[in-house]
């Protein structure tokens, strides 16, 4: 086994144990809540048509955005009550999987409890059994296999379905696959995919043996897989059970970067005597609100996405201005700590390819409105939807013949092959250098600066030995540097894990 | 001991279902200890007039008493208890052993001493071998099964057997052999029974007082040697005409071999 392997399969119990706590708690609760429901359901056609269809609405809802609708959801429903309730991490996850558990098990426990011959239940009314007795010795006991088996099927799902959970901050295996993905580490995709789905077939294959054991009466086999499913329980979130005591966790939002800077920080807490977890893949939106509610410790952010998202400004600011309007802003509303700039920029930087350039001339954002009625964009997801690209609009008059949204790793070859002829690019991206893009001037200083700031938890903000361990990082890292450690992740000859692009940062520090 | 069945007494009572009136205010005096047969055509309302008196069905109208007590006055599940039902379709639990079965009149009054003994007597009682205790319904033939529902119903020892249709699903041979040990049961208990039938002639050999009923009314009530003579209606002899032409028929049959 080589040492990508290792390193991947290393991450492995942790998440693993995550991954099971996830999926166990929405199956039980979608349980919980299905079951009663059910039960009403069999003797009410019209709750039941009610349920089975709001339940089969559900399922329309595509994964990932069920657990981002409960993102929003949570923070209002937080503001309503006066906070306390965390819009991130196991809550929304738990959500939106038990929301997606309802249905399997939901419509088999209304089929089984419906379909018991009306000559039994006559018969059990004909004995004297109450509503309660005929439930509990008669129609449950027969209705049971049924029901087993929308619970297998509920399992299944719910144990796919949680890899998208990463995205709203809940560990599971699907960090793994994000980051994977994210970074080109098909070790790292393969390993996560690899044991989710061996999660997903042995928890199948249980509770197919339970579902065995109840239809033939055969209760040593169902007792058996119930052992089973509950030793393999006992282990798997045994990770969990081992105290985590001032354990910092450290964000990094979807990109190698963000890995990088994450594993940077997580190795200098590490020398300084702190224990060290990675909550990788946040979106943009969630990372900020996860860090002033304690979430998570410490993450790197860019002070235009600050300027735009959470403060909601539109006007323009000199760099130093803006910085630290952005450390009182955060600090007076939030108790967060901008600890400083870590000295490199990564804004929006309009790319287009060298023989563009030349045979267009193209330097500025004014030669690219020029030729924009014959230009394709290519954007990552969000690009489009963000307040920079209103403000580069309103600055230039800029109007695509097409616009199409990437990941960025498929960003960069886009442009390449000519599939799209200018991107919204990230100045310190690597890749810009390696294929020799020309990145286009903003004379107008449409968009804003996105100086790579350090931000601390409230918790934090008082801890000196903390404070001191991350200092030396600021003011240290050039955009030359940053962008040699990204394509050192991004590329795909010779290519370093984030911990490893992180170590050789590590060396290149400014003193 | 022979229990002493209690009498039944029904004061116009009547069944609607929408705007169809399956039973239509019937008065009734049924005797204790009386094996009587309901028999009539398919819609004439016999079951809807015996599933009454258990309040399977609640009456739209009128009172139905069992002894001296009127039957909404009881809770139906506590009513139900004390009265043995059998129906056609048996409807034996599949996930209980036959004993279990048997015995769960008694595990629903809560009685755990000599469960057991009563199975075993119970299994004597409708001539199944006790080996059958361990069994599970889907591996007896469908006379036996019929023979565990009988069982079933007797075992909290109620003084009233309401049967609807009970041996109707059965071979013509399983089902004379029931008949007549279910009738020799019914003296040996002292039950009162009431009893479903289509069928004619189960009803003259079984019953000691057959009620015919047609649209939801009792158009002959008279016991088998008066129906067999005659003169109590057409709808009654219609019924008759049936199973004494069948005789008829088998007579004249053997006569001319």
């Amino acid at each position: 086994m080589t040492e990508a392997w290792q390193r991947a399969f290393s991450r492995v119990p942790e998440l693993l144990a995550a991954h099971v706590q996830i999926s166990v708690s929405a199956l039980f609760l979608a349980m919980l809540i299905c079951l009663p429901l059910a039960i009403w359901a069999a003797r009410s056609p019209k709750v039941a048509a009610v349920a089975l269809t709001l339940a089969s609405l559900v399922q329309t809802i595509p994964g990932l955005a069920l657990l981002a609708l409960f993102y929003p959801l949570l923070l209002g429903l937080s503001a309503l009550l006066g906070g306390g309730i965390s819009a991130f991490g196991f809550l929304p996850a738990l959500l939106a999987l038990t929301l997606y558990a309802l249905l399997p098990i939901l419509r088999n426990a209304v089929t089984g409890l419906s379909a018991v011959d009306p000559a039994i239940t006559e018969a059990a009314d004909g004995l004297g059994m109450t509503r309660g007795q005929k439930l509990y010795l008669v129609e449950a006991p027969l209705a049971a296999p049924t029901i087993m088996a929308g619970i297998r099927t509920a399992a299944v799902w719910t144990i796919g379905a949680a890899t998208l959970s990463t995205t709203v901050g809940q560990p599971s295996l699907g960090d793994l696959i994000f980051a994977g993905l994210q970074t080109q580490n098909w070790t790292l995709v393969l390993t996560g995919c690899l044991f989710s789905a061996a999660l997903a077939i042995s928890v199948d294959l249980l509770l197919g043996l339970i579902e065995r054991g109840i239809r033939e009466r055969r209760k040593i086999l169902a007792w058996a897989g119930m052992a089973l499913i509950a030793a393999g329980l006992l282990i798997a979130t045994l990770p969990l059970m081992i105290a985590r005591d001032n354990v910092v966790i450290i964000g990094a939002k979807g990109f190698s970067e963000q890995y990088i800077l994450a594993r940077l920080i997580g190795s200098r807490l590490e020398e300084a005597g702190y224990k060290v977890r990675y909550r990788d893949g946040l979106g943009s939106a969630v990372v900020y609100q996860a860090l002033s509610k304690g979430d998570i410790d410490v993450y790197v952010d860019y002070s235009g996405t600050l300027w735009t998202n959470q403060m909601e400004r539109t006007d323009s600011q000199p760099k130093t201005v803006m910085l630290d309007m952005i450390a009182q802003w955060s600090s007076a509303n939030h108790g967060v700590k901008m600890l400083g700039a870590l000295g490199f920029e990564n804004t929006y930087a309009f790319a287009v390819r060298p023989e563009d350039a030349r045979q267009k001339t193209l330097k500025t954002l004014d030669d690219l409105a020029r030729v924009s009625s014959d230009f394709n964009f290519g954007t990552d997801v969000e690009f489009l939807e963000r307040p920079e690209w209103e403000m580069v609009q309103n600055a230039y008059p800029i109007r695509f013949k097409d616009a199409r949204s990437f990941s960025p790793t498929f960003m960069y070859p886009a442009l390449a092959s000519g599939e799209v002829d200018v991107i919204s690019a990230f100045s310190s991206d690597g890749r810009i250098a390696a294929n020799n893009f020309v990145v286009l001037e903003d004379p107008k200083e449409a968009v804003p600066s996105y100086e790579a700031i350090v931000l601390l938890a409230p918790k934090r903000a008082g801890d000196e030995k903390f404070v001191a361990a991350l200092n030396p990082l600021i003011g240290a890292i050039t955009v030359e540097v940053m962008r040699e450690a990204n394509y050192m992740v991004d590329r795909t000859d010779d290519k370093k894990t984030a911990r490893q692009a992180a170590s050789w940062l590590n060396g290149k520090l400014r003193e | 001991m022979p229990v002493s069945g209690p009498s039944i007494s029904l004061h116009k009572a009547s069944r609607d279902y929408g705007t169809v009136r399956a039973v239509d205010s019937v008065s009734l005096e049924i005797a204790a200890g009386s094996l009587v047969a309901l028999v009539g055509l398919s819609g004439s309302g016999k079951s809807t007039l015996l599933k009454m008196i258990n309040r399977l069905v609640e009456p739209s109208s009128g009172t139905i008493r069992i002894g001296d007590e009127a039957v909404d006055s009881i809770d139906p599940h506590i009513l139900r208890r004390r009265i043995g039902y059998v129906c056609q379709n048996i409807g034996l639990f599949p996930h209980m052993t036959i004993a279990r079965n048997i015995a769960i009149g008694l595990e629903l009054a809560g009685e755990k001493e000599g469960r057991a003994a009563r199975v075993a007597a119970l299994l004597d009682l409708v001539e199944l071998p006790q080996a059958m205790a361990s069994r599970m319904p889907d591996q007896l033939s469908g006379g036996q099964q019929q023979r565990v529902g009988v069982a079933r119903a007797l075992a909290t020892r109620p003084g009233l057997m309401l049967m609807d249709e009970p041996f109707g699903a059965l071979d013509p041979v399983t089902r004379d052999n029931l008949t007549d040990q279910y009738k020799a049961l019914h003296e040996k208990l002292g039950l009162t029974t009431i009893i479903v039938t289509h069928d004619m002639a189960e009803a003259l050999y079984l019953a000691d007082r057959i009620l015919v009923m047609e649209g939801g009314q009792i158009k002959a009530d008279a016991t088998p040697a008066q129906l067999l003579s005659g003169n109590v209606g057409a709808e009654a002899e219609a019924l008759v005409a049936i199973p004494r032409a069948q005789a008829a028929h088998l007579i004249a049959l053997g006569k001319s071999a």
